[in-house]
């Protein structure tokens, strides 16, 4: 590990299976602090059970995990999680505050009710997000794109340091897709550090410093220059890779360079 | 209104009150049918207690009444965890089971315990507000305020575990512990309501209010004290209803009243009653119905019988979307033709715009 680039989050021989059938394998990553990560793979490659076996939310076979230098045992409010938005019921009775707030929740106290200071951190999250006027609407009001946004403003007033993002893109218009990534922009400058879950390879070069290629076990992981080759995504994906065009197996770095300099 | 009434009334009250704040996140977590189940899972409770007391005590029934009941919960995650029977299935097969246990251990203990039939197992079934005694309501009123102030204390972590259980983890909440403190309130709401609303019916008692009050509001704190009033009222109507009418169980009263707002709820609810949204989809239709009635008219020309012409195009409600036309003054006839007028093009416009 390169001693400049302190690792944030770290996953030492994670494996995680459902009903014996390994979903994941040999799972070693590590996360450097102030980046934003991809992970990326094909369908049931294991990407949302990556996220949430390091979140602790589900059981794991074996494995370690070790954050901010120290074995993390309990998921804390240092590290902000969002969901796949459809594992929420929409049309639960909260507002669009409601849900913002929640993310100051972890460090109101149990039993306590968010104060001033709390309200305001809702708000200015609310803001970042461009949802400010739709506080006081029902969740289930929301567009695809506004529901997204309102998981964000949770994940903004919750200030973690690392952010796991379970498919943030998925589904929401393009004004959405640049304002959550001017957001995840705005994270890094500050020094957070962002793992996203993401669907699009056109854009991983684009908005993206890292990229983890998964199929079960790490395929590649590291910067998009090192990791995300032709020969690895060839490798992660198999034979499904068709609709990648500009990735030809033969030139793999001239590609990514070329996917990026599009922009 | 004599002052025993007074106190029957208001233990009811509370304890209805406490069955529609539990079952709001009850239902909101899609848990709906765990309180039938357990509330199905005490009579083996109820009958073992009495035969190994001997005695009518409400808190040795009732403590009973909660160890089966637990019991029952435990076998049903059992099941759902370590075979393939589905949630559902589990469900049932657990409340009937345990329910026709329960069943078969009071007719035994009534016939082989002298004084038996007096034990009054039976009027666990439905639920009797008569022959419960001032000390035993006291008791249930006592709880119903405890477990109430319980939930308002834990009024957002209950709120964050309902709605996102994962996010809840996620902030290093013990979420376990969280639903395991839900389904306690639910227990006790369902096991101290047994003597004045039954096994039978207590567990719609958890149901209904909150499925009522979830037409009238989108907020979660105006649920729980809508629910809370529905539960309250409709509790304190049955107990009111059997202490007046003779051999009139206060179970299936209590029942009758909280479904009778349920209905009135579901129907005539603004916004979300069927009503409103009926008229709501009819005002829709119209509105629609001018706006192409207008189209038609400024793409074809005046028309000669409209009404079925446009019928015949497509346009809903096409007599009502005519006349509307009309008396906004977007359409007007001439000799015999329906045309659009100026103002009928501006709407047009407006409505494309």
């Amino acid at each position: 590990m390169n001693p400049s680039e302190p690792s944030l989050f770290e996953i030492r021989n994670l494996t995680v299976a459902y009903d014996r059938r390994p979903v994941l394998e040999d799972v070693d990553l590590t996360i450097p602090a102030g980046k934003l990560v991809a992970i990326v793979g094909p369908n049931g490659a294991g990407k949302s059970t990556l996220i949430k076996a390091a979140l602790g939310l589900i059981p794991r076979l074996s494995g370690a995990f070790f954050a901010f230098g120290k074995p993390f045992g309990r998921a804390d409010a240092r590290i902000g999680y969002v969901p796949q938005r459809e594992s929420v019921d929409w049309d639960f009775p909260v507002s669009v505050m409601d849900v913002a707030l929640m993310g100051t929740y972890g460090r109101v106290g149990w039993m306590r009710r968010p104060g001033k200071t709390e309200r305001l951190a809702a708000e200015h999250a609310l803001e970042a997000v461009g949802m400010r006027e739709f506080a006081r609407r029902q969740i289930s009001q929301l567009s695809g794109g506004q529901q997204q946004r309102t998981f964000l403003a949770r994940a903004l007033a919750q200030d973690a340091s690392l952010y796991f993002m379970d498919e943030p893109l998925a589904g929401v218009d393009h004004a959405t897709e640049r304002a959550i990534i001017d957001l995840l922009r705005g994270l890094r400058s500050r020094g957070r550090t962002a793992v996203v879950v993401h669907h699009d390879l056109q854009t991983v070069p684009e908005y993206f410093d890292e990229v983890v290629l998964l199929n079960k076990r790490i395929i590649a992981s590291g910067p998009i220059e090192q990791a995300f080759t032709a020969t690895a995504l060839h490798e992660a994906y198999g034979g499904k890779l068709l609709t990648l065009g500009p990735l030809a197996p033969e030139a793999p770095s001239e590609a990514v360079r070329e996917v990026r300099s599009e922009r | 209104m004599s002052y025993n009434t007074l106190l029957v009334l208001s233990g009811a009250g509370l304890l209805g009150a406490l069955c529609g704040v539990v079952g709001s996140f009850a239902v909101l977590r899609r848990r709906a049918l765990l309180g039938d189940a357990l509330a199905h899972a005490t009579l083996p409770g109820i009958a073992l207690a009495f035969w190994i007391t001997g005695l009518k005590s409400l808190p040795a029934l009732l403590s009973g009444a909660l160890a089966t009941g637990v019991l029952g919960i435990a076998a049903l995650s059992w099941i759902r965890r370590h075979t393939r029977t589905r949630e559902d299935a589990a469900l049932g097969l657990v409340l009937s089971v345990f329910f026709g246990v329960g069943i078969a251990l009071s007719r035994h203990i009534q016939n082989a315990v002298p004084d038996g039939s007096q034990a009054g197992l039976d009027t666990y079934l439905l639920g009797k507000t008569a022959g419960i005694v001032l000390q035993d309501v006291l008791a249930v009123a006592a709880v119903s305020l405890f477990a109430l102030l319980g939930v308002l204390l834990l009024f957002k972590e209950l709120r964050l575990v309902t709605f996102d259980a994962g996010f809840a983890r996620s902030l290093g909440w013990n979420t376990g512990l969280l639903d395991l403190i839900a389904m306690g309130f639910v227990a006790i709401a369902v096991v101290i309501g047994l003597p004045m609303v039954g096994i039978v019916m207590v567990a719609a008692l958890t149901i209904l209010p909150a499925v009522a009050a979830r037409f009238w509001t989108d907020r979660l704190g105006a649920l729980l004290a809508l629910a809370a009033g529905f539960g309250a009222s409709s509790a304190a109507c049955g107990a009111l209803v059997s202490a007046a009418i003779a051999k009139m169980p206060t179970g299936p009263v209590t029942i009758l009243i909280a479904g009778g707002l349920f209905v009135f709820s579901a129907l005539f609810a603004p916004t979300r009653g069927a009503l409103s949204a009926s008229l709501r989809r009819r005002r829709e239709r119209l509105g629609l119905g001018t706006r192409l009635v207008l189209k038609e008219l400024s793409e074809r020309g005046p028309l000669a019988q409209p009404e079925t012409a446009l019928q015949a195009s497509g346009v809903p409600r096409a007599k009502r979307a005519v006349a509307r036309s009309v008396a906004l003054g977007w359409a007007a006839w001439r000799e015999g033709d329906l045309a659009l007028t100026p103002a009928g093009e501006a709407a047009l416009r407006e409505a494309r715009s």
